[in-house]
């Protein structure tokens, strides 16, 4: 049975091409995906990601528990409202989910997880959760509408009750509160992202998603769906969990490693093959590709390197560059001239450092 | 969806073929083939003056999400191709009957054009499949 997200019949008054993902039933694009794509670039646009998982963890012995669960350290989170991504990996290291960590209090932080992989992060968390004492508690009862671009913030901030304008709008990077929104709303507004533009990803009571959505869109915020999300996530150089990482993957090999914290002492689940792993030498690396001539790079591509094959993970046409990029897991060491089959052709490519595009321009050497 | 024009032939891949008064086949692909795979942004043309296969890939067209093979509804020379499509490949999606044509087919065996759908089978393939 495929879900729905509360927003399903909006998506579909809008005339919305729906398509499955990860088990829901999502807008793909509302009509051109090139032009979603532009709108976040350069002005605002907002994406429904109800689907993805938000769980509460409650009890005293939280932060210790997450100390253990995650790959990156929750003692980065000091102030209530501070949020940090994370991986979480199991004792081979590999990645199991990606996921951001919030702080409430020192019995209350939240994660976010993916959708598709909802079922074996919950029953994952709960089983190491146990140790601790820790209530792992699904909130179906939020819906999530993110929204992106150099003016979101801007459009967002405008129908926040006024007293809460100048918090909110001073919100850092990373950062979230809670806020009222339009009728009284009582909303969290995370200023975090998955698209390389300024904004805010916002959890709102599925009660009130509608409105939110509609007050949105009359502020001018043009609606998005899920391939728009694609490629500005991959112009922006963000990893997509099943495409650039997996179990079979470990965070060296998906230019993971900032997300990696080796602090002293803590023993988190998969540190061990982790330092095995970095002692031994990271036998694949992940990198950046630019094809410069015509076609398209796609995922699932071989890409063919002087220290023999690799493949594309995560490949599109950017709109941004009017070009194809990719990540591609490649072996480690010098590649030589890289070239893609495409369709039984060697196509040559550029091996560049990413992300591709930040705040609505080309990075250098792009 | 816009009007399927009636004096065309369909592959049930979306391809459709149409007769011009000089006898040659000219071939693109359909509004609802078009509006499946998005934006268009890129269009492999064939070259001309090779030789094609009914059923055989011809072409290819890439939308941001996806490649996909443009088979010939007929056997033949290709004549001409949309040189437009190297610029602008969303004129496809801006007018897959009209001016997004992809190729234009000089046919060796004209009993073939009697394999193809016409306008109403094809409507019936496209309901089906939204099904």
């Amino acid at each position: 049975m495929t879900e729905q997200t509360v927003l399903n019949a909006t998506h579909r008054a809008l005339g919305a091409r729906m398509v499955d993902f990860g088990g829901w039933d999502m807008p793909i694009n509302y009509g051109s995906q090139i032009e979603e794509h532009h709108a976040v670039r350069r002005d605002a646009g907002m994406f429904d990601v109800s689907h993805m998982t938000v769980i509460d963890l409650h009890g005293a012995r939280t932060r210790e528990f997450l100390r253990h669960l995650l790959a990156n350290s929750v003692d980065k989170l000091k102030v209530t409202g501070k949020a940090l991504y994370s991986c979480m990996l199991n004792e081979r290291g590999g990645v199991i989910d990606d996921l951001i960590v919030y702080f409430f209090d020192e019995a209350h932080f939240r994660l976010v997880v993916n959708a598709a992989t909802r079922a074996k992060d919950l029953a994952w968390i709960e089983r190491q959760a146990q140790a601790f004492g820790v209530e792992v508690k699904e909130r179906p009862d939020f819906a999530m509408i993110a929204v992106q671009g150099p003016n979101a913030r801007a459009k967002v901030l405008d129908l926040l009750h006024e007293v809460d304008r100048p918090r909110i709008g001073k919100l850092g990077k990373f950062a979230a509160a809670a806020a009222q929104g339009p009728h009284g709303m009582p909303l969290f507004v995370a200023r975090t992202g998955y698209t390389g533009e300024d904004g805010f990803e916002i959890i709102v009571p599925r009660e009130h998603a509608v409105a939110l959505w509609e007050a949105l869109a009359a502020a001018g915020v043009a609606p998005c769906g899920l391939g728009a999300r694609d490629t500005l996530r991959l112009e922006a150089g963000m990893n997509l969990y099943g495409q650039d990482m997996d179990e079979s993957v470990l965070p060296w090999e998906a230019n993971l490693g900032w997300t990696i914290a080796l602090d002293e002492g803590r023993d988190f689940i998969g540190r061990a093959a982790l330092e095995q792993q970095k002692a031994a030498g990271v036998p694949r690396v992940m990198v950046g590709l630019v094809l410069d001539g015509k076609g398209v790079l796609r995922h699932g591509q071989k890409v063919l390197t002087a220290n023999g094959e690799g493949e594309i993970l995560s490949g599109s046409f950017a709109p941004t560059l009017d070009k194809a990029v990719a990540f591609a897991r490649i072996p480690a060491g010098a590649p030589g001239d890289v070239r893609v089959d495409i369709r039984g052709r060697e196509v040559p490519v550029r091996l560049v450092k990413y992300p591709f595009v930040r705040d609505g321009k080309p990075c250098e050497g792009i | 969806m816009s009007e399927i024009p009636g004096d065309l032939k369909f592959l049930k891949s979306h391809e459709w073929a149409r007769v011009e008064d000089d006898g040659l086949v000219r071939v693109g692909i359909s509004d609802h083939a078009q509006g499946q795979l998005g934006d268009l942004v890129y269009v492999e043309l064939p070259e001309v003056g090779s030789a094609v296969k009914a059923g055989n890939g011809a072409a290819v067209v890439e939308s941001v999400k996806a490649a996909s093979d443009i088979y010939s509804p007929v056997s033949g020379e290709i004549v001409e191709v949309n040189e437009l499509l190297n610029d602008k490949p969303e004129t496809i999606n801006e007018d897959a009957f009209g001016e997004g044509w992809i190729f234009l087919v000089r046919p060796s065996d004209r009993a073939e054009l009697d394999e193809l759908l016409d306008a109403n089978e094809y409507e019936e393939v496209i309901e089906n499949e939204d099904h």
